[in-house]
């Protein structure tokens, strides 16, 4: 197997008195693409919010349990703008950051202080190309990210993603806004970044993580239910009765 | 033998377009909203109409360019009102300049930063209930904190920070309105990127609420200007001569004189004052009012057109 890149140990998350996350433990491998799958309040958006540590700005939000990247905890990390640039992160409905393509892309370098003209062109075009957008953009990277249609927007918040160069990208139901056909390009795209990135896949669409992902986890009310290669969860036999079901749309 | 089609049973097309009893009630119905609705309206703009014509035309007389740039004669029975415009101005200017600062800061640590605890709370019941102070108790403020305990004397300093730490806490208000305006969800695209919350703030919320900022700034212009207790207290005087036409005749530890306190002057404290002269002085007082909103209203208009979402 694979060196590890994540290791989550017994994490809690609870927003006041309500848990969001009851202890979960799992790994995630090197260049695995690794999709959760669960129905909605199982608490998939507040794992990605507490690996790259943006649940502390919400205002009632408890973490407790440790989480490992590369080996070292992200609760005692030097710089969390470090860990999160690590950790490149897409959001359910696409947010163009009110300045141009270009800019867009270009924010997370500048912030990390990158100012060489030619370096930035080149890093835009690449995350742009990665992210299936650059042949649509190319002749107006200086019109505002926020005019582009729905799906151009959620392949310019993946490029933007990708623009600090994560070694780790989540995908929070990514294809909720867009339509299948973009779907399927970002899909493209994904394959062909996984040979050098790791990507937590949360998806609703049970189809979605049969095709992409490796191993696939089965969050449900806060607690895994499964987590294991998609040959064993998309199998008629899966460890978990709940499983099956889940996936086989019977479930209730 | 081709089927028989049968054509539809006639339909009376007039009938569908003719109105019913229930859709014409409704019509009257919405005609009644609609007047009640509109005479309110016009029923806010008439006091100002009246107001602003009936004062132009008593001033009509008086009203000249030298009127602005002469200063008064004859015990102010005549003559312009330079000194007081030129020390509006100031006042206006340097009050501002104190407290927008002050204020936008503040605004932006509350909005930004600080979480909801004890301090903040009692940070925002303050403001709101600063704003809620009668001007007469800040002009006592004034003169205790600023003319006396810090000795600054009666002077324009004084009278501006008077001023400013009255604006303030609605400049705080409307800072922390504008910026609340830009969607939580910008912040959050920033710090998923390993932004920091001031190059957040710096490169995306401030450029995205300086309008709304701006705004609330400006607005206060007119309140500085009409405030005559807290200059009364601390710096405004009854008569000061300076150069005509010197825009920089006033020093900041200078009294100076103020438009609404000179307005206040000729319409009571000085006997046999020609009458047009007060309604003069409240058309300058009001004109400077209106030409710094309208500017605002222009500049808000045009910040607007930029927003970029």
């Amino acid at each position: 197997m694979a060196a590890k890149k994540i290791e989550v140990a017994n994490l809690r998350i609870a927003y006041g008195a309500r848990e969001a996350l009851k202890g979960v433990t799992f790994d995630v491998y090197q260049n695995e693409i690794l999709a959760v799958i669960g129905p909605a309040q199982s608490g998939k958006t507040s794992l990605l919010k507490a690996l790259n540590r943006t649940l502390e700005g919400a205002a009632n939000a408890r973490v407790a349990g440790t989480i490992k990247v590369d080996g070292e905890d992200t609760s005692r990390v030097k710089s969390v703008h470090e860990l999160r640039r690590k950790i490149g992160m897409v959001a359910p409905l696409p947010v163009g950051l009110p300045l141009t393509i270009y800019d867009n892309v270009a924010f997370a370098p500048r912030m990390a202080g990158l100012r060489n003209k030619s370096d930035l062109d080149e890093l835009v075009e690449r995350c742009l190309r990665q992210s299936a957008l650059w042949d649509e953009v190319r002749d107006r990277l200086d019109m505002l990210g926020t005019k582009l249609s729905g799906g151009q927007q959620q392949r310019l918040t993946i490029a933007r993603a990708l623009s600090h160069g994560p070694e780790i990208l989540c995908l929070d139901e990514f294809s909720i806004a867009i339509d299948p056909v973009t779907t399927m390009r970002i899909e493209e795209a994904l394959m062909e970044l996984r040979s050098r990135i790791t990507i937590i896949l949360v998806t609703n669409l049970t189809q979605q993580a049969r095709r992409l992902a490796d191993r696939t986890m089965f969050l449900w009310n806060g607690e895994v239910i499964e987590l294991d290669r998609n040959e064993v969860i998309f199998s008629n036999n899966p460890g978990d009765r709940r499983t099956y079901e889940y996936v086989n749309g019977i479930f209730g | 033998m081709s089927a028989v089609i049968e054509s539809p049973p006639p339909t009376d097309v007039a009938a569908k377009f003719t109105k019913t009893d229930f859709v014409r009630k409704n019509e009257r119905r919405e005609l009644v909203a609609r007047f009640i609705f509109a005479i309110m309206a016009l029923l806010m703009i008439l006091p100002l109409a009246l107001i602003v014509g009936h004062l132009f035309i008593r001033a009509l007389p008086v009203l000249s360019f030298d009127f602005l740039f002469k200063v008064p004669v004859h015990g102010m029975r005549a003559g312009g009102v330079w000194p007081a415009l030129l020390g509006t101005i100031y006042l206006v200017l340097i009050s501002l300049a104190a407290a927008t600062p002050v204020g936008v800061l503040a605004a932006v640590y509350l909005n930004e930063y600080a979480r909801e605890n004890w301090f903040t709370r009692v940070v925002n019941l303050a403001v709101v209930n600063l704003a809620g102070v009668p001007s007469i108790v800040h002009a006592l403020f004034g003169l205790g904190a600023f003319v006396v305990f810090a000795g600054i004397g009666r002077s324009i300093l004084a009278a501006s920070l008077t001023l400013a730490i009255m604006t303030l806490p609605v400049i705080i208000a409307s800072a922390k309105e504008a910026l609340a305006a830009v969607p939580r969800s910008f912040r959050e695209a920033c710090w998923n990127v390993g932004a920091t919350r001031w190059q957040t703030i710096r490169h995306v919320v401030l450029p995205n609420s300086v309008s709304g900022i701006l705004t609330g700034v400006i607005l206060q212009v007119s309140r500085t200007a009409g405030e005559t207790a807290p200059v009364m207290f601390t710096g405004a005087v009854f008569y000061k001569a300076i150069k005509e036409g010197d825009i920089f005749a006033y020093g900041l530890f200078d009294q100076c004189m103020a438009l609404s306190m000179h307005l206040f002057t000729v319409s009571t404290q000085v006997p046999d004052v020609p009458d047009a002269l007060p309604y003069g002085t409240a058309v300058v007082l009001l004109a400077t009012v209106l030409a710094v909103n309208a500017l605002a209203i222009a500049f808000r208009v045009y910040l607007r057109s930029r927003k970029k979402w």
